[in-house]
């Protein structure tokens, strides 16, 4: 369709029917570019100006949006849209190797689309599949447990252009995982049983019940549940509707990290009733969900989900039949972009914009969602507060430690026996952890993902608690064999990927510092790119706009601290040493003239190593 | 009255005032590149990083509280703004010798002020066409820092959003409310605001680039850090004259 070109009439019609069907909405302005490029394979400029127009935005806003997000495409695609997760966990299971084994199977070079525009293969950030890696997304489904044969069938499923509806079942399940269940996950409960439980308690109780939790949230920075929520009970709404929101953030990007994938598939009620708890609580009638696009594929059943509510009263006009009591949830999809995690991003997005985090203060407590009062919370953390409203806080707080109360999900994947989900109440060792997965040989741990913490051998007996390790609940675990030199590196080119690119140390320096991890890759490091990574990580964690930037150089710091010698065998020599290399700079001619003779390459001196 | 202590200076300030506004009221120069007196502050570029109370904030954005110590001109803080400057450099091409906009450029004059001897890190060489399509203004993209003021001036003042960002990350870039993506087909004029507030040389007069001769332009006549001024008097330093 896309190159063939379609006549501007009925690109008209097809794109005013989408706009038309979220209400004209500029504010659903990403929803409709993901609907629009579902339509056309890609969004070509003709379809941006036609939005545009419809919306009443300026054509470059829109076109600014579009640019932003990793999956939405200016330029046309492949029928098939194959990208590999590239998170270190998948390349631990081979898919750099299968990787070029579909691109050779299809003769393709990869990140370009083949010449008869039938399919296009490259990598994507983590698409949260780790525990049944390598994993990857066709045309934006997500697909587990690759290998060689299931690859060599996928390319000739491309081939033989067989619709994805008609490939086998198989390569689309997602199994949950669940290694250890607690409190949570082993909670027997009705839907809207946590509802019914807060509205008998009342709004003031049940904040009450929160504080006397002291649940903090489970997204990763831990702050206290219950002061946000009671911030944005007490703060006024602004404007002339004024409202309150709840918003949930499912975007869960960080890599390495998919605990949130498994409630959303099979908790999905715990999670709703802990939206509607805090609407309840804090006085909003309208929840968001803002559901990371690798999730996609949940959306149907979510959406099912709430129908079913709405039918049984717990969502709509009267909750649990008590007039007054409003409540509805709506589900937005993101677009590729793991910067929309952070929460003042994740409001933008909301609002159809580009993912750029807010200047803090104000906080969404006082300005959120559309500039009213807005709970942001993670989908752990609602579930949880359903959990203190069926039993209440005291029994909560009993869990786990003093500042760290109740349980916590932990994703466990990398050299382990049983990748999947642990749940411990907080406190727990990370020694324990590792018996208990089958970590045999492990010599680190890459804790919370790659903006958290690496930790080594010595540091295993430290506990997952706020006081010690805080954690977001990932925990990556390599083996003795592990080369934690291209660990970091693999987290350096994430960042540099995913930076949003507002402020200029994030956005530069994400890009600097892959740079340096290249060029001590290809042997031409030396201690002056050590000491650069060093001055580059001092200037992000300070300067930086967010916390992206902020923890951008964290996995090289750590590593480079731990595992000096992974960096150090690398160098070249401990001074400096120029990343040009004159027999590279012939390859674009090598390449022309099909030629890759002796003659063709020009060898300075054998590189040190080599013998 | 309640007051800031600039490196160690007591300055007054309103309620809702920046640490910027306070200081740029008193005559003391804090290095910046995205804010302009006249414009809702961004804090992007984060040339105004100063520390206040112990922490890092950008100047520009962070409101005056009584009693907060800020330090500003101190090593360090000067030490990070040079390696963001350098960042900059090299993340566009800047070459200030062949720049009809040198001697005018905040960016070239920061660098000046800031000791910057060399760009330092490898350089990126992006490929950025220029755009050459608008009878009266050429946009030279190479020389982009992302500021937004073009953006901000073209919707906020000129009410016509000519100008807004695309791309992510290192690939951000500018672009115009075109489905050519050509300046000549937006409603852009001289006359806007947007033509006025670029920092550095990508938004340019045609056929007027050498009016005044290098040598003789404002930040080659005093330093940039001399030339501390409030709204709403700044305008980019060709129009001045």
């Amino acid at each position: 369709m896309g190159e063939d070109g379609i006549e501007a009439e009925r690109l008209d019609e097809l794109l005013l029917g989408i706009v038309e069907r979220h209400g004209g909405d500029p504010g659903r302005l990403l929803q409709i570019l993901r609907e629009a490029q579902d339509a056309l394979t890609y969004l070509p400029a003709a379809a941006l100006t036609v939005i545009a127009r419809a919306l009443g935005l300026p054509r470059a806003r829109v076109e600014g949006v579009a640019g932003f997000y990793s999956f939405l495409h200016l330029a046309p695609v492949g029928r098939y849209r194959v990208l590999f997760s590239d998170n270190i966990t998948d390349r631990m299971l081979g898919s750099g190797e299968l990787l070029d084994r579909l691109c050779n199977r299809l003769w393709i070079e990869r990140g370009k689309v083949s010449e008869d525009g039938l399919v296009s293969v490259d990598t994507t950030s983590c698409t949260g599949m780790c525990d049944q890696g390598p994993a990857l997304l066709v045309n934006g489904r997500a697909l587990t447990r690759l290998s060689a044969e299931r690859i060599d069938r996928i390319g000739d499923l491309i081939r033989a252009q067989v619709p994805l509806a008609d490939w086998p079942g198989e390569y689309f399940r997602v199994d949950d995982n669940i290694r250890r269940r607690d409190v949570l996950l082993s909670s027997q409960w009705l839907a809207g049983e946590a509802l019914r439980a807060a509205i008998a308690r009342g709004a003031e109780a049940m904040l009450e019940e929160m504080k006397r939790s002291n649940l903090r949230g489970r997204g990763g920075a831990g702050f206290t549940t219950h002061i946000k929520w009671e911030s944005a009970r007490r703060a006024t709404g602004r404007g002339e509707r004024p409202t309150r929101y709840v918003v949930c953030n499912a975007d869960e990007g960080e890599p390495g990290t998919f605990k949130d994938r498994v409630l959303l598939t099979s908790y999905a009620d715990l999670l709703f009733d802990g939206m509607s708890v805090a609407g309840f609580t804090i006085g909003a009638s309208r929840g968001l969900v803002y559901l990371r696009a690798e999730y996609a594929y949940l959306l149907p059943s979510l959406l099912e989900n709430l129908e079913r509510r709405r039918q049984s009263g717990l969502l709509g006009e009267a909750l649990c039949g008590q007039s007054g009591v409003a409540f509805d949830i709506e589900i937005h999809l993101g677009a590729g972009a793991y910067v929309c995690g952070e929460e003042t991003a994740l409001l933008e997005s909301l609002e159809g914009k580009r993912g750029v985090p807010r200047i803090r203060p104000p906080f969404p407590v006082s300005e959120g969602y559309l500039g009213q009062p807005t709970v942001v919370n993670n989908v752990e953390t609602l579930c949880k507060a359903a959990l203190i409203a069926i039993e209440g806080g005291a029994w909560f707080a009993g869990l786990g430690t003093k500042q760290s109360t109740g349980t916590k999900l932990l994703s466990v994947s990398g050299d382990v026996e049983s990748p999947g989900i642990y749940e411990y109440p907080f406190g727990v060792s990370l020694a324990q952890v590792l018996r208990d997965c089958g970590a045999g040989n492990a010599q680190a741990v890459q804790v919370s993902g790659p903006s958290g913490s690496c930790l080594a051998t010595h540091e295993f007996s430290r506990r997952f608690a706020f006081e010690d390790v805080p954690t977001a609940g990932a925990c990556m675990v390599f083996g003795a064999h592990r080369d934690m030199f291209e660990v970091a590196r693999n987290f350096a080119h994430f960042f540099a990927h995913e930076s949003c690119g507002f402020c200029t140390p994030c956005r530069v320096g994400t890009s600097l510092v892959a740079g340096c991890m290249d060029k001590i890759a290809n042997g031409h490091g030396s201690q002056y790119e050590i000491n650069e990574i060093f001055q580059i990580h001092r200037l992000l964690h300070v300067a930086s706009h967010c916390g992206l930037g902020q923890a951008a150089c964290n996995p090289l710091f750590d590593t480079l601290h731990r595992f000096r010698p992974a960096y150090e065998r690398r160098l070249r020599s401990l001074d400096f040493a120029p990343a040009f290399d004159l027999d590279q700079a012939l390859a674009a001619a090598r390449q022309m003239t099909g030629r890759d003779d002796a003659a063709a390459h020009f060898n300075e001196r054998p590189l040190a190593g080599e013998a | 009255m309640k007051t800031i202590l600039l490196d160690g200076l007591p300055l007054p300030f309103a309620d809702g005032q920046t640490i910027m506004e306070a200081a740029t009221e008193a005559g003391i120069f804090i290095p910046h590149l995205c804010h302009h007196p006249e414009f809702k502050p961004q804090g992007s570029c984060k040339l105004c990083t100063v520390k206040a109370n112990g922490r890092y904030v950008s100047a520009c954005t962070l409101p005056a509280k009584d009693g907060m110590e800020v330090e500003n001109n101190s090593p360090d803080l000067n030490d990070k703004r040079r390696t963001l400057l350098q960042m900059l450099f090299v993340e566009g091409n800047h070459f200030c010798p062949s720049c009809e906009k040198s001697g005018n450029c905040m960016l070239q004059a920061l660098a000046y002020e800031l000791e910057m001897l060399t760009p330092h890190f490898e350089q990126f060489y992006p490929d950025r066409p220029v755009d050459a399509s608008h009878p009266e203004v050429l946009l030279d993209f190479n020389r982009c820092i992302l500021c937004e003021l073009c953006v901000r001036a073209s919707r906020d003042v000129d009410g016509k959003n000519v100008f807004a960002l695309s791309g992510r990350g290192i690939r951000k870039h500018l672009i115009v409310n075109a489905e050519s993506g050509r300046l000549a087909d937006t409603d852009f004029s001289l006359a806007d605001k947007a033509a006025q507030v670029c920092p550095v040389g990508v938004i340019l007069q045609k056929r007027k680039g050498f009016a005044i001769p290098i040598g003789r332009r404002r930040y080659d006549v005093e330093p940039i850090a001399m030339q501390v001024e409030c709204a709403p008097s700044r305008t980019s330093g060709e129009q001045e004259s």
